[in-house]
């Protein structure tokens, strides 16, 4: 049986699934609800600085997007950080973990950028006994206008800078938790580890706004008739966030620095393909706020049972697995070659892939042969792009064949080579005639 | 159940009163906002799709169920109504099994096919209940064209015509329009009176008089017509219904689908319409299997569809065999009538001829449903003859019959399919051609 057991910074859960730092983890009752759910570890919901509360709306602080029947795809929100007071979280932080020892309990923070500041908390959080820190620099609304939240995250100086002044300040190991909204995530993420933060996670939200109301011409949420930009997350954000989790992890300034994967982690797979691209720990909310806490046994059980299938005896033998594949396009094999071939057994004839390719892409798929309704690739025009594959509604009709070395491309008429070639040595690469003079 | 639930004979108000609306309500139930969204959704929105061209009114289906996906509704009726500006009957009565979602690619691939019948409802249904109209008539051409007969084909013929400013008169034999629609098919599939509904929907374009009790070769006449009209529409149906033959006996209890059926059309109050105890259907059409059940609703006890050949060549579809089965009525197959036996001026029995054996079915009513024919006394020598083909009007591709400035559609022709799409359909392609012909 595989052991799903995490050691992240020194922190030990009993399975990689946290839940993120966001409504479901900001007070005792449902943490605690969590945890006996079967959660390895929580974020709590940030902490802002000692005083009066932030205040959230009254009106509505989510919108999304959906799939056919409802199935929520993308949720976006406006709530601040938490509303309550810090003392209150403060004492039921330690509540929770004392009763709770075998769980990770990581604190969100997020106080104004000054070094006083942070200094201030960071006592009062060490004493709870939480097991470390969550920089929140991402949050893009709200607390960003108040320079706190992605308007530190978009600046990897600030980054630099605070993380710094919190490793001074505490023990505990720090997270800094990067925003997406910003142009490269390898410069936030390589100025949190100047810094001196002991991992990185990520994504926070995306920023957005998930509809107009077509009556009103309000954005959603809308509250009284306005709107304003919120964190996008959920299913929908997945494919961003892998990306920025494989930009840190294959960066060679930052290669091998801890990261807790964040964004649309919805099942086991999911979290999978976190991991295997780097990730110590996911961090979920979405599919929680969906769901409930309950979910989490479906990731536990399904990682178990594709670890033990697979043969990988720990979350180490698959951690970073997938990292050496991510490259950069010019170091793309040029001389594969694929087909699309579609299983005429499986085609229910629906046509998809013919107009797919026929209106937007190569012609390479017919739609009448011998005056029958019959859909067959033709070799001689496909480029192998995988259109057809992706509009089929139905699975493994459609797949890509690749050509083996010693076969003609009938499109190029050339014979497939055995040798890996790519664009930096390719004759059409001014650069590459460059370096051959 | 009443107490005269198995009352001997033919007897009226079988069942409780709540009985009658639970057996006559909406065989599909409507789809409500989310569900119809939820089913579109499963459409793939084929290329070239398979069920536009398995509908004899080559509706967009994929547009439409598209449109309805998208929260769309009355763009989607509009792109129904293109077509078929009976699309909401045609939702409730067409053999969907057997046209548009008997090629569904769905139905191929998992033997679940997207509820296109049910979806156009939707968009039909919602057009109609915010009364959206879709057409504004075009100028006035001052032609006017005569149109005989108030169904399918006729109503779609003159809706067609007004769109196109020529201004319509329509001429009904019976006291209601709709024809089939009105009198025809079962109870079951057109509650709430759609049928009239759809006559005010479509004649509210405008341009179009309905005379109702007008009927062709008695109050008026073809040779007439021709003179008073621009062009003659002919979409009278069938008003012929077919005799068993020698066997058949002149009893009470013995009586023709087609008119048992119109009768419990009509009937105010269900629960005065009389039924057999033991019913037995002469028949494997869909009128059959309407007779049929709705003799089960109303309560008969047994009722056993007679069909002379096997089920391989019976018409009325699978779904509609089955739709029988599961209200209890029994389907015989290879049932060769020979003769209705009457006691005392009732019917107590049909005999069959079975592979060689008699076989003698005890019953107290027995409905006729082997077809209908074309009665072609209509066409009475008022002016020059049509030629007729099969006993029905013959026309070529576009309506026309052999007479000039007569057009004809729908199941009166020797065209079609007897389906209500199909004479839409040639109502619509005659008024097209009308049209040109008008406007050339």
């Amino acid at each position: 049986m595989a052991n799903l057991a995490s050691n992240f910074l020194g922190i030990k859960s009993p399975n990689p699934f946290w839940l993120a730092s966001a409504p479901p983890t900001d007070k005792e009752y449902n943490v605690r609800r969590a945890f006996e759910a079967g959660w390895g570890g929580v974020v709590w919901k940030t902490l802002g600085e000692a005083g009066p509360p932030v205040v959230n709306v009254n009106g509505p602080r989510y919108g999304a997007i959906w799939g056919a029947d409802r199935r929520l795809l993308g949720l976006n929100n406006i709530e601040l950080i938490t509303d309550r007071p810090l003392e209150v979280n403060l004492r039921e932080i330690k509540a929770v973990k004392r009763d709770y020892p075998d769980r990770a309990l990581i604190v969100s923070i997020m106080v104004p950028c000054d070094e006083a500041s942070w200094k201030a908390i960071l006592p009062l959080v060490e004493e709870t006994g939480a097991d470390g820190i969550e920089l929140n620099f991402g949050c893009p609304h709200g607390m960003s206008e108040r320079g706190m939240g992605s308007a530190v995250g978009q600046v990897p100086e600030y980054i630099e800078m605070v993380a710094r002044w919190c490793k001074q300040a505490t023990r505990m190991p720090v997270i800094v938790k990067l925003t997406p909204n910003i142009t490269d995530i390898r410069y936030p993420a390589r100025a949190a580890k100047k810094g001196g933060a002991d991992a990185v996670s990520l994504i926070n939200t995306v920023s957005s706004i998930t509809s107009v109301n077509l009556d009103t011409f309000s954005p959603e949420p809308s509250i009284d008739g306005k709107g304003s930009h919120g964190g996008y997350c959920g299913p929908a954000v997945k494919p961003i966030a892998l990306n920025m989790v494989a930009e840190i992890a294959r960066d060679p300034e930052t290669h091998g620095l801890p990261i807790s994967g964040i964004g649309g982690v919805t099942t086991w797979r999911d979290a999978a393909e976190f991991l295997a691209l780097g990730c110590g720990t996911v961090q979920v909310c979405t599919a929680a706020m969906t769901y409930g806490f309950k979910v989490v046994q479906e990731m536990i059980a399904g990682l178990e049972n594709w670890m033990d299938e697979k043969g990988h005896a720990d979350l180490d033998s698959v951690i970073g697995r997938a990292v050496g594949n991510v490259t950069d396009w010019q170091y793309l094999n040029l001389n594969y070659i694929a087909k699309a071939r579609i299983d005429q057994d499986a085609c229910i004839q629906c046509g998809r892939c013919h107009i797919a390719c026929e209106d937007t892409s190569h012609q390479a798929i017919t739609h009448m042969v011998d005056g029958r309704r019959h859909f067959e690739v033709i070799e001689e025009e496909c480029v192998g792009c995988n259109l057809c594959v992706d509009v089929c509604p139905v699975e493994n009709c459609i797949s890509m064949v690749p050509l083996k070395p010693g076969e003609v491309d009938k499109r190029t008429g050339k014979v497939v080579e055995s040798d890996y070639a790519n664009w930096t040595t390719h004759p059409n690469n001014p650069m590459a005639r460059q370096a051959a003079e | 159940m009443a107490g005269n639930s198995l009352k001997e004979g033919i007897a009226a108000g079988r069942l409780e009163p709540d009985d009658y609306a639970r057996n006559f309500s909406d065989l599909h139930p409507p789809l409500d906002a989310h569900e119809a969204r939820v089913e579109a959704d499963r459409c793939y929105f084929c290329h070239d799709a398979p069920c536009m061209n398995a509908c004899p009114t080559s509706i967009d289906i994929p547009l439409f169920i598209r449109q309805i996906q998208t929260g769309n509704p009355l763009g989607s009726a509009k792109t129904i109504f293109d077509q078929n500006i009976l699309g909401g009957m045609c939702a409730r009565v067409c053999p969907t099994e057997t046209l548009c979602e008997e090629v569904c690619v769905r139905e191929v691939a998992e033997g679940k096919p997207v509820r296109i019948g049910e979806l156009q409802r939707y968009a039909t249904d919602t057009a109609m209940a915010q009364n959206k109209q879709c057409y504004r008539r075009a100028p006035a051409t001052g032609k006017t064209i005569a149109v005989v007969g108030a169904g399918p084909a006729g109503l779609a013929c003159a809706h067609r015509l007004a769109m196109k400013g020529h201004d319509v008169e329509v001429f009904e034999a019976r006291a209601k329009s709709g024809g089939l629609n009105e009198y025809g098919i079962a109870a079951y599939k057109a509650t709430d009176r759609f049928a009239q509904a759809e006559v005010d929907y479509v004649t509210a374009i405008g341009g179009i008089a309905i005379h109702n009790g007008k009927t062709l070769g008695e109050d008026i006449h073809l040779g007439d017509l021709l003179g008073q009209f621009d062009a003659v529409f002919l979409g009278m149906g069938l008003a012929g219904v077919n005799a068993l033959g020698a066997g058949d006996a002149d009893a009470e209890g013995s009586d023709d689908a087609v008119d048992w059926i119109a009768g419990l059309r009509q009937a105010g109050d269900l629960s005065t319409v009389p039924v057999g105890r033991r019913v037995v259907v002469i028949g494997g059409g869909m009128t059959a299997i309407d007779a049929a059940v709705q003799a089960r609703a109303l309560g008969a006890d047994e009722v056993t569809v007679a069909y002379r050949g096997p089920q391989s060549r019976m018409k009325a579809s699978p779904f509609e065999q089955e739709l029988a089965q599961t209200k209890g009525v029994a389907l015989q197959f290879e049932m060769q009538p020979k003769r209705v036996i009457a006691e005392g001026g009732k019917v107590v029995a049909v005999e069959f001829e079975r592979r060689g054996e008699s076989v003698t079915v005890a019953c107290d009513q027995v409905f006729k449903a082997i077809g209908q024919s074309f009665a072609p006394g209509s066409l009475n020598g008022s002016s020059p003859s049509i030629t007729l083909d099969g006993g029905r009007i013959a026309v070529d591709g576009e309506g026309r019959t052999s007479l000039a400035s007569v057009w004809a559609g729908g199941d009166c022709t020797n065209s079609g399919d007897d389906l209500t799409v199909t004479a839409v359909a040639q109502g619509r392609d005659a008024a097209e051609s009308i049209h040109r012909a008008l406007t050339a």
